[in-house]
C-alpha cells in the first residue's frame, strides 16, 4: 500500500469537489431536503407525544444516521462511477495503481463526505427543529464508525456489481442500500418486523446499531450487546466484500470488462 | 545484443469462442519503435492491454525489464506509461490537476517542474490552467500525450496517438517523439492507421491479422517481401483476401 497513490486518487476528487456545484449539492442540498421534510413530519408527530415519547430524537437521530450509511456507501460507489464517467478507469488501472489502494482512497473520500453532510445536518437539526445530535451521548461515537463501515461494504458490494454489469448497473448506486433499509430498522423497532424477516435482520450491522441508539435513548444504557454484534458482523462483512472486490475485479480484467465497463 | 525490455512469448487472449489474440511472440528492444500494424480487431489494442495488465492473458507471458508482469505488476508499470485516442482525462479539472494526479500516482518529485517540461513539449503551456472539457480534441490527444511522458518511462505504448491530431500537429508530435526516444533510450510500441507514420516512425513493424503474426521486419522488408509499392498496399491486401 502506496500512501501517495491513495493520497493522488483522493485529491483528483477533491479538485472535483471544489468546482462543480452538483457534487456539492450531493453534500448540501440533499441531506438538507431530507431533513426538512422529516422535520415536519417529526413536528406533526410530536401532537402525539405523550403516546411516543422520545419521538423528536427518534425520528431526526434516525435520519441523521442513515444519511451517514448512505454517504458512507456514495462515497465510495458514487468515486468508482466518476471514474466511469470521466473515461479515467484505464489511466487508474494502467498505473501501479492497486485495486487496493483504490478501494482505500474511495474510502477516505467517504469518510470526508459522511462528515460534511453529517455536519449539515446536525447543525440544520438544531438551527430549524432545536435538536442536539450529540444529546445521544459519547455512546454515538462507535455506532457512527460502525455505521460508516456498514455502509462501506454495501458501497464496495454495488462498486463490485457495476465494474462486472458496466454502467446498466449504475442505477444501484442509488438504489442498492434501500434494499437493506427495511432490515435496518431506521424508524422502527426489529421486534415490528415479521419473525422471519427478523432473523435476516439480526445479521444486519445496521439492524443492531439502530436498535442500540433506541436503546440509549429509551434507558440510557450503554448497548454494549449490540455494538459487540455490530462489529463483529462488519469485521466478518468486511472482509468478504473486499475479498469479493479483488475476486470481481480480477474476473473482469479476465473477460475484458475492465476495459469496457464504460461503454 | 542488449536484453530485450518488452518480451512476449506466446500470448494469447480468448473471449469465450472468439481468439482475439492468438499466440503472438514478439520483442521490443532498448530504445527501439515497434509498430502494430493491423485492420480493425486485428488484435492490437487488446494487446496493448495486455501489455499494460488490464486484460490477463489466457495463455502466454509478457516480461518487461526482466520481470513477469503477472508477479511485479506495480514495479513494470512505474516504468510504463501509454496514450490512446479511446481514453480520456477527467473532464472537471484542470490541465495542471489531471499531471499533478498522475504524477502523484506514479510517485514522482519536484512535479511542478515536470509539468512544466512536459506542458513545453506538447505546446500547451498556455492551457496549464484550462478545464480539460474545454479542451479541442487536438489539444486533449496532447494533453493524454503529456500524460505519458510526464512520469518518465521507460517503455510507452501508443494506441493511434495522432488519429484526432491535424497533419501539423501529428507532425510535432512525431518528431518530439523521436526526441524523446533519442534523448532518453525510451522504447516505444506504436499503433497507427497511418501507414506513412508507420513507415516514418517505426525500426520494425509486426503486422497482425485475425490475432496473429502475419508479417514482421523493417517497412521495406515487409513491402518487398509481398511484392507491394508500399505499406498501404500492403495493408490493403492483407486486408482485403481475410
Amino acid at each position: 500500500m502506496k500512501l501517495h497513490r491513495v493520497n493522488a486518487l483522493v485529491q483528483r476528487h477533491l479538485f472535483l469537489y471544489r468546482r462543480s456545484l452538483p457534487r456539492l449539492m450531493e453534500i448540501f442540498y440533499w441531506p438538507f431536503l431530507d431533513l426538512v421534510v422529516w422535520g415536519f413530519i417529526t413536528v406533526y408527530l410530536m401532537k402525539f407525544q405523550g403516546q411516543m415519547p422520545g419521538v423528536v430524537t427518534f425520528f431526526l437521530g434516525a435520519l441523521i444516521l442513515w444519511d451517514v450509511l448512505f454517504r458512507a456507501q456514495q462515497g465510495i460507489t458514487i468515486s468508482f462511477l466518476e471514474e466511469i464517467w470521466a473515461r479515467n478507469l484505464m489511466n487508474l488501472f494502467a498505473s501501479p495503481l492497486t485495486p487496493g489502494e483504490f478501494l482505500t482512497a474511495t474510502m477516505v473520500l467517504s469518510v470526508f463526505k459522511v462528515t460534511a453532510v453529517a455536519c449539515v445536518m446536525a447543525v440544520c437539526a438544531l438551527v430549524f427543529y432545536d435538536y442536539n445530535v450529540f444529546m445521544i451521548g459519547l455512546s454515538l461515537v462507535p455506532f457512527v464508525f460502525n455505521l460508516i463501515i456498514a455502509g462501506w461494504i454495501i458501497g464496495v458490494l454495488t462498486t463490485s456489481i457495476i465494474m462486472r454489469f458496466g454502467q446498466e448497473a449504475e442505477v444501484l448506486a442509488w438504489g442498492m442500500v434501500f434494499l437493506f433499509q427495511p432490515i435496518s430498522c431506521v424508524f422502527y423497532p426489529i421486534e415490528i418486523l415479521p419473525k422471519w424477516l427478523q432473523a435476516i435482520a439480526w445479521g444486519n450491522p445496521a439492524a443492531h446499531i439502530f436498535e442500540g441508539m433506541r436503546l440509549v435513548l429509551t434507558t440510557s444504557a450503554f448497548p454494549g450487546e449490540h455494538l459487540v454484534w455490530a462489529t463483529g458482523l462488519n469485521v466478518l462483512y468486511f472482509a468478504l466484500i473486499v475479498g469479493w472486490f479483488h475476486y470481481t475485479f480480477n474476473v473482469c480484467k479476465e473477460q475484458g470488462l475492465l476495459v469496457r465497463v464504460g461503454e | 545484443m542488449p536484453a530485450p525490455i518488452v518480451e512476449v512469448k506466446d500470448l494469447t487472449k480468448r473471449f469465450g469462442e472468439f481468439t482475439a489474440v492468438d499466440g503472438i511472440a514478439f520483442d521490443v528492444q532498448p530504445g527501439e519503435i515497434l509498430g502494430l500494424l493491423g485492420p480493425n480487431g486485428a488484435g492490437k489494442t487488446t494487446t496493448i492491454q495486455m501489455l499494460l495488465g488490464l486484460i490477463t492473458p489466457t495463455a502466454g507471458s509478457i516480461r518487461m525489464f526482466g520481470l513477469d508482469l503477472t508477479t511485479h505488476r506495480e514495479q513494470i508499470l512505474q516504468q510504463v506509461n501509454f496514450s490512446s485516442t479511446y481514453i480520456s482525462m477527467p473532464y472537471s479539472l484542470t490541465v495542471e490537476e489531471n499531471l499533478w494526479v498522475v504524477a502523484k500516482l506514479y510517485g514522482m518529485a519536484d512535479v511542478r517542474r515536470r509539468i512544466d517540461e512536459v506542458l513545453k513539449k506538447v505546446e500547451m503551456e498556455d492551457s496549464r490552467t484550462k478545464v480539460t472539457r474545454r479542451l479541442s480534441s487536438g489539444q486533449m490527444t496532447r494533453l493524454a500525450l503529456a500524460k505519458a511522458f510526464l512520469t518518465e518511462p521507460k517503455v510507452l505504448l501508443l494506441d493511434e496517438p495522432t488519429a484526432s491530431l491535424d497533419p501539423d500537429i501529428a507532425h510535432k508530435i512525431r518528431a518530439l517523439l523521436k526526441e524523446v526516444r533519442r534523448s532518453s533510450g525510451l522504447s516505444i510500441l506504436y499503433t497507427s492507421h497511418n501507414m506513412r507514420e508507420m513507415e516514418e516512425m517505426s525500426d520494425r513493424i509486426i503486422f497482425l491479422q485475425k490475432g496473429r503474426i502475419v508479417a514482421q521486419g523493417t517497412a521495406q522488408e515487409i513491402t518487398q517481401r509481398f511484392g507491394q509499392r508500399d505499406l498501404e498496399d500492403v495493408f490493403l491486401k492483407l486486408a482485403r483476401e481475410s
